[in-house]
C-alpha cells in the first residue's frame, strides 16, 4: 500500500493518518472435506485470498463487494471471530492474529464489531441493560462494578435511547432502535475500531440515514475508526474515507471515495456503479450501463489469472496467465490526479461516462 | 383498466388486538404498465399484493372492506374454485426468495411443466418440452441441459429467473413482483430488471413491482404509488413524483438518499419510527414524524386530494409540499 | 428495509412464501414504547435491574397454572415423604375376604384383588412412582443436556462418536432391554429401576439438546458475544443454554410421565419394583385383570398417575413461557 511519490488526491485527509489496523496478506481458506468420521481434505473454499490494506486513526474504510466476495469475512478475521490461513493483522504496530487467552482478550476491547441484523445479533432472553452491559462483566477492569450501571444508561443515551429502557427485551424495540442496542454494546469498552458488517442494509429506509448519522456523530466524539461494509454504494460513499472494492476474495481497486466512484479504472468497478440503480428517473434515458453476465463464481473454484476475467467484458487471453497487481496502474503511474490509484486490472483504464 | 383495487382493507388479528395493515388502498395497473408500490416494512404494500392474490393467510388476516376488479370482476366475491383459475393464467406473482418459494426437491423441469400439467392438462413430454422453451425465454443458458436440476443447483439470480419464468407459464396479463431483486447482488439485480422489464414489453403485461428502493422504483416504473401505514399517501407518474413530491413522507425519503454534495454532512433523516399497526396515530398516520404538522393533521384523515389528472397527494399541506 | 425478517413468526418464514409476511410487527411493537414511557412498577429510574431469571420468577408467581401445578406437584412430595400423614393405614395389611369390593366408609377408594386398601395402596404408592420419575427425568434431562450441549457446541470427532453411540442405543428395545438388565439385580428398591430408565433415556433429549443448542450457537449475538472476548462457559451458559433449554423442557415434562408407566411396565413383568412394595404401577397392573369387575382398583392409581404427569407438564409449559420475554 505504500505510494511514494503520489501526489495527495484531493478529498484525503491531511496526510496519512496514524494507523491502527494494518492488514497484509491476510487470507483465510476454509478447507472442503468429505467422509463423516474420517474427513479428507477436497478442497478449498478460497473466501479471503490475499487481501492488504491500512486503517488510520479516525478513519472510515469502505469496504464494498457482491455477496461471496468475502467482505464479510474479513470482518470476521478483523474481530478474530475466525483465525486467518496466512497474513497478519497488526493493531497498533503489533501482530495480533496469534495472540490468544488474555492477551486476545486485551485486544478485543479495542476492536469491536456492529452486525447487519440487528434481529438474531441481541440474545432474546437478555435484557437491554445486561446486554449492553455484558462487556464490562467480560472485562471487569473497564469499569467498576457500582459505576456499571451508570454507564449502560449513559451509553443508551448517547445513542439516543431513553435510559429507562433498561429493564426492557430485544423484541420490544424495532429494527432501528435494536441496531442502536447494538451499536452501544460495541461502543461499551471505548474501542478505537469498530467493524460495522452491512449495519443499516436490514434496516427500512427512513431509519438507515437516522443510524448512519448516528455512526458518523459516534465516530467524531469518540475518534473511532471504521471498517464499513455494505452492499449499498451510496452510503458507503456518504460515509468514507476511502473505499475498497472486493472480487472474490481480493481488493480488486482502493482509492479516496472520489478516485473509486468518478475515476474507477477497473472493469469490475465499473460494472458494479453503472449496475447501481439511481434514484433519478431523468437517468433513465442516457444511462450507459454495464450489465455483467453471469454470476460471481465459486470461491471454491477460483479462476486462473485474474479472478474477474471469466465475467469481465475487457478480459483477453493474457488475463487467465497474469494475476493483476493491486497497484497503480502503469499508464496512471505518472498522472496527476484521481486516476491514479490502485488497480488490480491488466488493462485498466477510465471509461467515460460511466453514470 | 386490468386491475383496479378500490379502497381495500385488510385487518390482522394479532394478541393485542386488530392490526390496521390495509386502510383505503386504492390503485390501477393497465396493460403494458409498471406501477411501483412504495413502502416500508409494515406499510402494507405486501399485503394488498396478497389479497390481489388471493392468497391472503385467512385467519389471521381478513378483506374487510373494498373491491377488488380484475377484468372487471370483482375478485373478492368468485369463489375460491375461479379465484384459483384467475391466479396462474390471469395473474402470477414472483417473490422475492425464490430458494423457499420453489420446492427443493422437485427438478425445476417439473416444477415448471406442472404449470401446463394443471392447468392445461399438457402430457408430461409436451410439458418438459415447454419448460425448456421458458427456460430459454428467460435466458437460462443451456435449458435443455439443466431442465433436470434441483433448485439449490441453480444461482440466486438463476433462481430468481425460474421464478419469473413459472410466473410467465401461462402467460397472465398481470404480474406482481414482491421485492423480485432485493435478495439479489447489484450486478445481478440489474440482469433481473432488465429481464421483467423486457418481457412485460413483449408480452404486453401490467406488472406490479413492490418494492422499498427507490433507485429501482426510478429505473422500471412508469407511475408510483406510496404507502404509509396501510394507505397510499401519493400517487403520481414517475417522473413527476421525484422531481417535485406532494407529500412530506415522499420528500422525506427523496431527500434521506445520500448525496455527493452532502458528502460530509448529516443526512436528511425522517425523524420517529413506522407507527403501531394496532395504534395508528388519529388524523394523519404520518403527522408525528411530520415536519409541516398542524393541528388539523392530528385530527383529520386526509383523503387522497387530487393534484392534477394523474397525481394524488393524501396530505392536507399538499400545495406547500409541491412548492417548497 | 427488506422486510423478510420477521422476529415473531419464524413459522411463516418457513413456509417460505418470502413476502416479508404480513405485516412487520417489529415495527408496531416498537410503538408500544412511546405509548408508555415508564412503567408504574418501578421506583423511578433508580429501580432494580432485572434479568431474565427475575422476570420470570415475577411472572410465574402470577401465573395461576404455574401455582395450580406447583400445589399439585407439593402436595404429591408431601404424600410420598410422609404418606402417614393422610393415609395412617397399613398398606401391606390385606384381606381377601373383602377382594375387589367396591368404596364403604373407611375405605373411600374400595379395596383391589388381593383385598388391600386401595386409598392406602395409593398414597403409598405415590413414593416410588414419584421418585422414579422425578430421579430419572432428572438425571436424563442432566446427562442428554449436558452431553447434547458439548457436542452440539464444540462438534468434531466426540460429537460424531457420541452421536453414533446414542444411535446404537436408540435401537435397544426398552422392554426388551429392562428384561435383560434388571433381572440381574436384586436390590427391591426404585433404583436400578430410575439407573435404567436413565441409560436408556438420555439419548433422546441429547438429540433434542444438540440441536437446538447448533440452532442457538449460529445466532450473531453468541459471535456478538466471543467479539466481546467472553468465554466459552459464559457463551454456553449465558447465551446458548436459555436459548436452547424450552424444547429439552417440553420433552423432559412429557417423558416424565411415561419413565412412571414404563416403572409400571417393568413391575408388570417382574423386573422393577417386586412386592411388597408398592407403586403405582404395580397397582395397576396387579389391577388390570379385574377392570371389569373392580374398576375402582385401576381408576384410583391411573388417576393419580394422570394428575401427577399433567402437573408436571403444565409446570414445564409454564417455566417454557416465562423464559420467552415475547409472550410476555
Amino acid at each position: 500500500m505504500a505510494e511514494p511519490a503520489r501526489p495527495a488526491a484531493p478529498a484525503e485527509p491531511a496526510g496519512p493518518a496514524e494507523p491502527v489496523l494494518e492488514v497484509t496478506g491476510l487470507v483465510k481458506h476454509y478447507p472442503l472435506t468429505q467422509g463423516i468420521l474420517f474427513k479428507r481434505q477436497i478442497g478449498a473454499v478460497r473466501a479471503v485470498d490475499g487481501v492488504d490494506f491500512v486503517l488510520g486513526r479516525g478513519e472510515t474504510l469502505g469496504v464494498v463487494g457482491e455477496s461471496g466476495c468475502g467482505k464479510s469475512t474479513v470482518a470476521k478475521l478483523l474481530c478474530h471471530l475466525e483465525r486467518p490461513t496466512a497474513g497478519t493483522i497488526r493493531y497498533r504496530g503489533e501482530d495480533v492474529t496469534r495472540l490468544s487467552g488474555r492477551a486476545l482478550k486485551a485486544v478485543r476491547r479495542n476492536i469491536q464489531m456492529v452486525f447487519q441484523d440487528p434481529y438474531t445479533s441481541l440474545n432474546p432472553r437478555m435484557t437491554v441493560g445486561d446486554i449492553i452491559g455484558e462487556p464490562y462483566e467480560i472485562h471487569p477492569e473497564a469499569a467498576p462494578k457500582g459505576d456499571r450501571r451508570r454507564k449502560v444508561r449513559e451509553l443508551l443515551d448517547v445513542v439516543g435511547l431513553n435510559p429507562e429502557y433498561v429493564n426492557r427485551y430485544p423484541h420490544q424495540f424495532s429494527g432501528g432502535q435494536r441496531q442502536r442496542i447494538g451499536i452501544a454494546r460495541g461502543l461499551a469498552l471505548r474501542p478505537e475500531v469498530i467493524v460495522a458488517d452491512e449495519p443499516v442494509s436490514a434496516l427500512d429506509v427512513s431509519v438507515q440515514a437516522q443510524v448512519i448519522n448516528l455512526l458518523e456523530r459516534l465516530q467524531r466524539e469518540f475518534e473511532l475508526s471504521y471498517v464499513f461494509i455494505a452492499h449499498d454504494l451510496s452510503i458507503v460513499r456518504h460515509i468514507s474515507d476511502r473505499v475498497a472494492v472486493m472480487y472474490l476474495g481480493r481488493i480488486v481497486e482502493t482509492g479516496t471515495d472520489t478516485e473509486i466512484y468518478d475515476h474507477p479504472t477497473h472493469p469490475y468497478t465499473q460494472a458494479l456503479l453503472s449496475a447501481v440503480p439511481v434514484p433519478d428517473p431523468e437517468a433513465r434515458a442516457h444511462r450507459d450501463r454495464i450489465i455483467l453476465t453471469g454470476d460471481v463464481p465459486s470461491p471454491a473454484a477460483v479462476p486462473s489469472g485474474c479472478r474477474f476475467r471469466t465475467r469481465c467484458f475487457k478480459a483477453r487471453e493474457r488475463c487467465a496467465l497474469e494475476v493483476p497487481e493491486l497497484a497503480v496502474p502503469a499508464e496512471y503511474r505518472y498522472a496527476e490526479g484521481p486516476v491514479a490509484h490502485d488497480s488490480a486490472c491488466l488493462f485498466a483504464a477510465e471509461r467515460q461516462n460511466v453514470r | 383498466m386490468l386491475l383496479e383495487v378500490r379502497d381495500l382493507h385488510v385487518e390482522f388479528r394479532t394478541r393485542d388486538g386488530a392490526a390496521h395493515a390495509v386502510n383505503g388502498v386504492t390503485y390501477a395497473v393497465d396493460a403494458g404498465e409498471t406501477l411501483a408500490v412504495l413502502g416500508e416494512s409494515g406499510s402494507g404494500k405486501s399485503v394488498t399484493a396478497q389479497a390481489v392474490m388471493g392468497i391472503l393467510d385467512t385467519p389471521p388476516g381478513r378483506v374487510t372492506g373494498g373491491e377488488i376488479r380484475f377484468r372487471d370482476q370483482d375478485l373478492l366475491t368468485l369463489k375460491e374454485e375461479e379465484h384459483r383459475r384467475i391466479r396462474g393464467a390471469g395473474m402470477a406473482m414472483i417473490f422475492q426468495d425464490a430458494l423457499s418459494a420453489l420446492n427443493p426437491v422437485l427438478t425445476v423441469g417439473d416444477q415448471l411443466g406442472e404449470m401446463f400439467r394443471v392447468h392445461r392438462g399438457t402430457s408430461r413430454k409436451d410439458s418438459r418440452a415447454k419448460a425448456i422453451e421458458l427456460m430459454d425465454r428467460v435466458r437460462i443458458p443451456a435449458a435443455a441441459q439443466r431442465v433436470g436440476d434441483y433448485p439449490h443447483q441453480f444461482s440466486g439470480g438463476m433462481r430468481q429467473r425460474i421464478m419469473i419464468a413459472m410466473a410467465l407459464a401461462l402467460e397472465p396479463d398481470l404480474i406482481i413482483a414482491d421485492e423480485p431483486t432485493t435478495a439479489l447482488d447489484v450486478t445481478v439485480q440489474a440482469q433481473v430488471m432488465d429481464l421483467l422489464a423486457e418481457l412485460r414489453r413483449e408480452y404486453d403485461m401490467g406488472l406490479i413491482l413492490i418494492t422499498h428502493d427507490l433507485g429501482v422504483v426510478a429505473d422500471v416504473a412508469d407511475k408510483i404509488a406510496v404507502m404509509y401505514a396501510g394507505r397510499i399517501v401519493e400517487t403520481a407518474p414517475v417522473h413527476e413524483l421525484f422531481k417535485r413530491p406532494a407529500h412530506p413522507y415522499t420528500k422525506g425519503l427523496l431527500e434521506s438518499i445520500p448525496r455527493l454534495d452532502h458528502k460530509g454532512r448529516e443526512l436528511y433523516a425522517i425523524k420517529g419510527l413506522p407507527p403501531s399497526l394496532q395504534a395508528i396515530p388519529p388524523g394523519c398516520a404520518f403527522n408525528p414524524r411530520c415536519p409541516m404538522a398542524r393541528d388539523v393533521c392530528r385530527t383529520d384523515v386526509p383523503p387522497l386530494y387530487e393534484v392534477s389528472g394523474e397525481r394524488g397527494s393524501a396530505c392536507h399541506f399538499w400545495r406547500e409540499c409541491l412548492d417548497g | 428495509m427488506p422486510d423478510p425478517r420477521e422476529p415473531y413468526e419464524p413459522e411463516r418464514a418457513v413456509a417460505g412464501t418470502g413476502m416479508g409476511g404480513g405485516m412487520d410487527l417489529a415495527a408496531s411493537e416498537a410503538a408500544t414504547l412511546e405509548r408508555e414511557p415508564d412503567r408504574p412498577d418501578g421506583a423511578g429510574p433508580e429501580d432494580r435491574p432485572r434479568s431474565l431469571w427475575s422476570d420470570a420468577w415475577r411472572d410465574l408467581r402470577r401465573n395461576p397454572v404455574f401455582l395450580l401445578s406447583a400445589l399439585v406437584i407439593c402436595f404429591l412430595v408431601l404424600i410420598a415423604v410422609w404418606p402417614s400423614l393422610i393415609a395412617p393405614g397399613n398398606p401391606l395389611t390385606c384381606d381377601l375376604a373383602r377382594a375387589q369390593d367396591g368404596p364403604s366408609p373407611g375405605h373411600p377408594f374400595g379395596f383391589d384383588g388381593q383385598g388391600c386398601d386401595v386409598y392406602t395402596r395409593t398414597v403409598h404408592g405415590a413414593r416410588a412412582s414419584v421418585t422414579v420419575g422425578v430421579c430419572a427425568t432428572l438425571g436424563v434431562a442432566l446427562l442428554g443436556s449436558v452431553l447434547g450441549a458439548l457436542a452440539g457446541f464444540f462438534g468434531g470427532g466426540w460429537d460424531a462418536v457420541l452421536s453414533r453411540v446414542t444411535d446404537v442405543f436408540f435401537a435397544i428395545p426398552v422392554v426388551l432391554g429392562g428384561l435383560v438388565l434388571l433381572s440381574v439385580v436384586t436390590s427391591n428398591t426404585v433404583w436400578p429401576v430410575v439407573g435404567f430408565i436413565v441409560l436408556l433415556g438420555w439419548p433422546q433429549i441429547y438429540r433434542i439438546a444438540r440441536g437446538s443448542v447448533i440452532t442457538a450457537k449460529q445466532h450473531d449475538y453468541v459471535q456478538a458475544a466471543r467479539a466481546l472476548g467472553a468465554s466459552d462457559t459464559r457463551i454456553l451458559l449465558r447465551h446458548i443454554a436459555p436459548n436452547a433449554v424450552a424444547p429439552v423442557i417440553v420433552v423432559a415434562t412429557i417423558a416424565l410421565g411415561t419413565y412412571i408407566s414404563l416403572e409400571a411396565t417393568l413391575s408388570y413383568l417382574g423386573v422393577g419394583l417386586k412386592p411388597p412394595s408398592v407403586s403405582w404401577g404395580i397397582e395397576i397392573s396387579a389391577a388390570s385383570p379385574y377392570v371389569r369387575n373392580a374398576p375402582h382398583a385401576l381408576l384410583w392409581p391411573a388417576g393419580a398417575l394422570a394428575v401427577t404427569v399433567l402437573a408436571f407438564i403444565m409446570l414445564g409449559d409454564a417455566v417454557r413461557d416465562a423464559l420467552d420475554p415475547k409472550l410476555r
